[in-house]
């Protein structure tokens, strides 16, 4: 995976043997305060990743280089082929951008400016990829269908993220950023949504790069997980190769004679095994569970804010290495 | 499909959407309405008193140094106030993610502000033909000066509402830094009193800015030539005029494409944020 220097000149012309995002050695500082100290990572075309990360720990800031919406300190970035920071209109429009609170527009009405905003994108419409989504299907498929002809000031603040993910991909996009995308969604709301990031990744083959503190739904919706801790990225793989890697413990519950029992192994198969062997029948209710990624996070999370910055940035790059 | 083009049109569009949503706004309707209702009924009171030296009526005066006005209250308070506010809310942002949306944006203020100065001609003009039979005496000379003024008037502005709308940290500042100065600039321009009558340390200052020049520039225009007697100097002065307008223009239009670039590109999704938890703590 070399960024080659041709890789930016064609700007977005099929690229398709490219990576969706590169990042190499990603740094950002303001001033003298360090926001990102080499992260690298890569999204293949169609992937599904999210971004998890304490508050400060410079997700926005990594998005918002590669959106082409900040100057980065040092680093090599490729964005569809592209350094964004010298990304055209063309590449500009093969990319989707939800940010985390949108309050624009708010005299349009909601279909009208699906409408308004998708004629950007018609010129830039090819055979294989036809821009812009119809605005019709497009608030159906949001769940916006009833607000059609609202006016944007009249949503509630659920449907206005609807509204401002809808707009995010009105122009079909290839690569889509999602900043939060679901603060301040009731469940319903997220299960709509999540649904739309499925039909998305699926049908349509979209490269997709979300930021989210549920990390219910970071498990729910991503091929992969990075985590960003200490200006860097300490773990990049599927949850479950996280809460293996990090833990190395699976938790098995159990019930004797009425009594219950916990107890946490490095290989759980084996001591289920040497547990029935012990005691046969007599073992009730089995529960054989691994590290939650919410115990995965913690962990990691709190490794690197109490101080131990070194040791597992090895870690971390096996993992994406390893499987 | 020229994208160019296309962006173009799409910015005369959203412009136009923009002026419909503002006309059929209840709070802009009464804003409209109560501000443009302020100096018709000035220029009623006006009808009996006569310019200094002539026996033109004076509300004939205030009538092209209000299409002046309207000039600049369109073209660099409308353009600064919807700029800093639409940075503030994220509009600008859109279209910075948006192909070409900064072009299309770009050509929407123009448009809108365009749209704001018609409708201001349109009233004053109205109430100009009806009530105080102003336009009697214009020929297609006049007529054609009135037309230079406009859009000359409309490039000495438009650019600097530009530039105080990239500048000011906020929308309250932006309404502030427009509003205050050009009521300032307008005071002291002898669109409601004659220049002539304002003490004679006032006059250079006011002479610095475009504001007296529209005025100038449309009484000349809908005015006898007997009027300008009461002028600065005795005369129209039509070089000057269109030389200070100029400059203005020249000027704003050279400074303009490199504020907003430089603003623009500064807009993130955090420096929105950040505008906005600003604006929420200010209160």
């Amino acid at each position: 995976m070399t960024v080659t220097g041709a890789l930016g000149r064609s700007q977005g012309v099929d690229s398709s043997d490219t990576a969706a995002i590169e990042v190499r050695d990603l740094r950002m500082s303001y001033g003298s305060v360090k926001v990102l100290d080499g992260v690298s990572f890569t999204a293949q075309r169609g992937e599904v990743l999210t971004l998890l990360g304490p508050n400060g720990a410079g997700k926005s800031t990594t998005i918002e280089i590669l959106e082409g919406f900040r100057r980065r300190s040092a680093g090599e970035v490729r964005v569809l082929g592209v350094d964004p920071a010298h990304g055209n209109e063309q590449w500009r429009a093969q990319i989707g951008v939800v940010l985390q609170s949108w309050r624009d527009h708010s005299r349009w009405r909601v279909r009208e400016l699906l409408d308004h905003l998708g004629r950007y994108y018609l010129p830039y419409s090819t055979p294989d990829r036809q821009r812009p989504l119809d605005p019709d299907e497009l608030v159906q498929m949001v769940g916006l269908g009833d607000q059609a002809t609202q006016r944007i000031s009249s949503l509630s603040g659920g449907q206005r993220r609807r509204l401002d993910v809808a707009i995010g991909i009105v122009g079909r996009p290839e690569l889509l950023f999602l900043d939060e995308p679901t603060a301040g969604f009731d469940p319903q709301a997220r299960r709509e949504f999540h649904d739309v990031v499925h039909r998305l990744a699926d049908l349509e083959g979209t490269t997709i790069l979300l930021t989210t503190h549920d990390l219910d739904e970071a498990e729910k919706l991503a091929d992969r997980i990075l985590i960003l801790a200490g200006h860097r990225i300490v773990a990049d793989g599927s949850a479950d190769q996280l809460s293996r890697q990090v833990s190395g413990q699976t938790e098995i519950r159990w019930s004797r004679n009425g009594e219950r029992y916990v107890h946490s192994a490095a290989d759980a198969t084996g001591f289920v095994r040497q547990l029935f062997a012990q005691h046969g029948e007599e073992i009730a209710d089995l529960e054989v569970q691994r590290t939650t990624l919410e115990d995965t996070y913690m962990a990691l999370v709190q490794r690197y804010e109490s101080g131990v910055p070194d040791q597992p940035a090895g870690a971390a790059a096996t993992f994406g290495g390893a499987r | 499909m020229n994208p160019m083009l296309h962006a173009i049109r799409l910015g005369v569009f959203r412009g136009w959407t923009e002026f419909r949503q503002s006309i059929t706004n209840r709070s802009d309707q009464v804003w409209i309405v109560s501000i443009n209702g302020i100096f018709i009924a000035v220029m009623l009171f006006q009808r009996d008193a006569t310019i200094p030296g002539t026996d033109i009526s004076l509300a004939l005066a205030t009538l092209p140094s209000l299409l002046g006005m309207n000039v600049i209250t369109g073209g660099w308070m409308t353009t600064a106030t919807v700029l800093s506010a639409e940075r503030e809310d994220g509009t600008l942002l859109r279209a910075k993610s948006t192909p070409n949306g900064m072009i299309a944006y770009l050509v929407a203020r123009i448009v809108l502000s365009s749209l704001n100065i018609a409708l201001g001609f349109v009233i004053f003009l109205t109430v100009g033909l009806t009530v105080l039979n102003a336009l009697d005496g214009m020929g297609p000379g006049d007529w054609s000066i009135l037309v230079a003024v406009l859009v000359l008037g409309l490039l000495a502005t438009l650019p600097w509402g530009a530039i105080v709308g990239s500048l000011v940290k906020s929308s309250n500042a932006g309404f502030g830094l427009s509003f205050l100065p050009i009521s300032a600039m307008i005071a002291i321009s002898g669109i409601f009193y004659p220049i002539s009558g304002l003490p004679g340390w006032l006059h250079p200052v006011a002479q610095v800015f475009p504001v007296y020049w529209l005025g100038l520039g449309m009484r000349s225009a809908m005015l006898p030539d007997e009027a300008a007697l009461a002028e600065i100097g005795g005369s129209w002065r039509h070089l000057e005029t269109f030389g200070m307008l100029g400059l203005w223009a020249v000027v704003g239009l050279a400074l303009a494409p490199r504020v907003l670039r430089r603003m623009a590109q500064r807009e993130s999704g955090s420096a929105v944020e950040e505008r906005r938890q600003h604006a929420i703590s200010g209160y």
